[in-house]
């Protein structure tokens, strides 16, 4: 096969870990309207927890689903003690303040339990590489992984009542209490499902770049990016923009701008989106009268 | 016949605002009752104060139970449906999503489909229209939706904030005619807030009128249609 496809190839599975953070990041947003600037932080002290669990003797999907059920709860937990205070305020601000603050616990924290030194984190796929090399076991594997969760999550609020309520309570708060939904419980259970999928993405994206404290900081950045580009309130178009700069990345690291600079890309299309066209490709334009 | 919802000494505020300074009211079972004054009377924030969205001092009854302090949602399930000013549709969901919506709080999906067919009877042009956005029908749908809302949730009282605003004089009458159907067919009672007082008082048993904040006079909506003095004053017509 041509080797830019499977360039294009190999940077959609790697796209598939940006997708869950960027849809992680926007469903929050929808709930809040502000990004979570700690979702990635979230995500590494979740690959942290399946780390020991691993370590303590756990088999590894044993440890994958335990450490999903963990940072659900760990979400719901951090909305109704952390955000709730704030979000009868409507003060953006403070929620900012308050995501930095969790940021920097979460990071601290992570390296006081486990230390700064790079660790190797295991991949329950097969180490051999597929398509010429060009895409190996571990890359195949998280990308099926993603698809699945990404589906899960579509089916659930496509589906079920409960997803339906979600989708609602996030667009019309009043409106959703008049037909008698929770609404802080709704926003809860966001909070926890975006756990749970950064979680999948910190836990599918450790055995490629090494266990560390600082390791989602990259990726938090390719995923806004993704986030941005796909529409900041479109949770779909979010997953199209984080497979995007997946194959974005691979193709200007390679082509274009060498590995050193590809990072940069990342941050040339935030900028870019939100001079050119902030609602992203997908995205709604919001007009408020004052 | 009772009170199914008594409001007594009613006070509102939004922030330091005083808005409801000590209204009582009482809506009888299965009937409609009107609310009924000018721009700023209070008619809506009455609304908002009996479904727990503002704060409120004073005293609220639901089926002789306190409900006062509560949360909107806790009260809703109640069976009070509140179809708000400005219709207060989920714009980005379908109409049957929206639909959907109005029957969370029931258990299970018994006659889910039943009410849907029911809903559709009153309002065939909702089921043409079942896969559209909510956000791109007319006016006059979204109120038919936000009704129909309400009426999946199978509720006991409705409360429903101007639901002539901003429609075409003919599509008026049919809203009200329609609501007076729902009234007599589904025995639910009706809390309606107009300020097109001819019309409601055509369908209303009761009326209570509303100045800055106070209750002005009520009585059998005949008694307030046939007073000259209140029409001129407080009605406008």
């Amino acid at each position: 096969m041509d080797a830019f496809l499977l360039q294009v190839l190999s940077g959609l599975a790697t796209g598939g870990i940006y997708a869950s953070l960027a849809l992680a990041v926007v469903m929050i947003y929808k709930a809040t309207h502000v990004v979570n600037f700690a979702q990635g932080e979230m995500a590494m002290f979740s690959t942290y927890l399946a780390w020991q669990l691993i370590q303590w003797g756990m088999p590894y999907w044993g440890a994958f689903f335990l450490t999903l059920a963990i940072s659900f709860v760990g979400g719901v937990a951090i909305e109704r003690i952390v955000i709730r205070p704030f979000e009868s305020h409507e003060a953006e601000l403070s929620v900012v303040t308050v995501f930095i603050g969790l940021f920097l616990i979460l990071n601290s924290l992570a390296g006081w339990t486990w230390e700064y030194t790079l660790k190797s984190f295991p991949s329950p796929f097969p180490a051999e590489a597929y398509l010429g090399g060009y895409l190996s076991g571990h890359q195949a594997g998280l990308f099926a992984v993603v698809l699945v969760t990404l589906a899960i999550v579509y089916a659930f609020f496509r589906f079920t009542p409960l997803g339906l309520a979600m989708r609602a309570a996030a667009e019309n708060p009043d409106s959703s209490r008049l037909v008698g939904i929770r609404v802080g419980w709704m926003l809860a259970l966001g909070w926890g499902l975006a756990a749970a999928l950064g979680a999948v993405a910190g836990i599918m994206v450790a055995p490629l770049v090494f266990l560390e404290p600082n390791m989602m900081g990259f990726v938090l950045i390719y995923a806004f990016a993704g986030a941005l580009l796909g529409g900041i309130d479109n949770p779909w178009g979010a997953v199209i923009g984080g497979f995007a700069m997946g194959v974005l990345e691979n193709i200007m690291g390679v082509y274009v701008v060498g590995t050193e600079l590809k990072l940069t890309v990342a941050l040339v299309i935030i900028i870019g989106v939100l001079v050119v066209k902030p609602a992203g490709m997908f995205g709604r334009t919001v007009v408020t009268r004052v | 016949m009772a009170a199914l919802l008594e409001a007594r000494e009613l006070h509102a505020f939004y922030g330091p605002t005083h808005v409801l300074h000590g209204v009582s009211f009482a809506i009888e079972a299965g009937g409609i009752t009107a609310l009924l004054g000018a721009n700023g009377a209070g008619k809506t924030t009455s609304l908002r104060a009996l479904c727990g969205m503002i704060a409120t001092r004073g005293e609220v009854l639901f089926d002789g139970r306190p409900v006062r302090g509560k949360a909107t949602e806790d009260i809703v399930r109640l069976g009070v449906a509140h179809v708000p000013e400005g219709r207060g549709t989920f714009a980005s969901l379908s109409v049957e999503e929206n639909l959907r919506l109005g029957a969370y709080t029931r258990k299970g999906r018994d006659g889910l489909d039943a009410d849907f067919e029911r809903v559709y009877r009153y309002f065939p042009r909702l089921k043409e229209r079942y896969r559209q956005q909510a956000g791109t029908l007319s006016g006059g749908e979204q109120q038919m939706l936000a009704v129909s809302r309400a009426l999946m949730m199978r509720p006991r009282l409705m409360l429903l904030d101007e639901p002539s605003f901003g429609l075409a004089p003919l599509l008026v009458q049919a809203i009200f005619d329609i609501l007076r159907a729902i009234n007599r067919d589904e025995k639910v009672a009706m809390l309606l807030v107009e300020q097109n007082a001819a019309q409601a008082l055509d369908i209303a048993d009761h009326a209570y009128v509303l100045e800055t904040g106070r209750v002005m006079m009520s009585g059998p909506s005949a008694e307030i249609r046939s007073d000259d003095a209140i029409r001129r004053s407080y009605l406008g017509y």
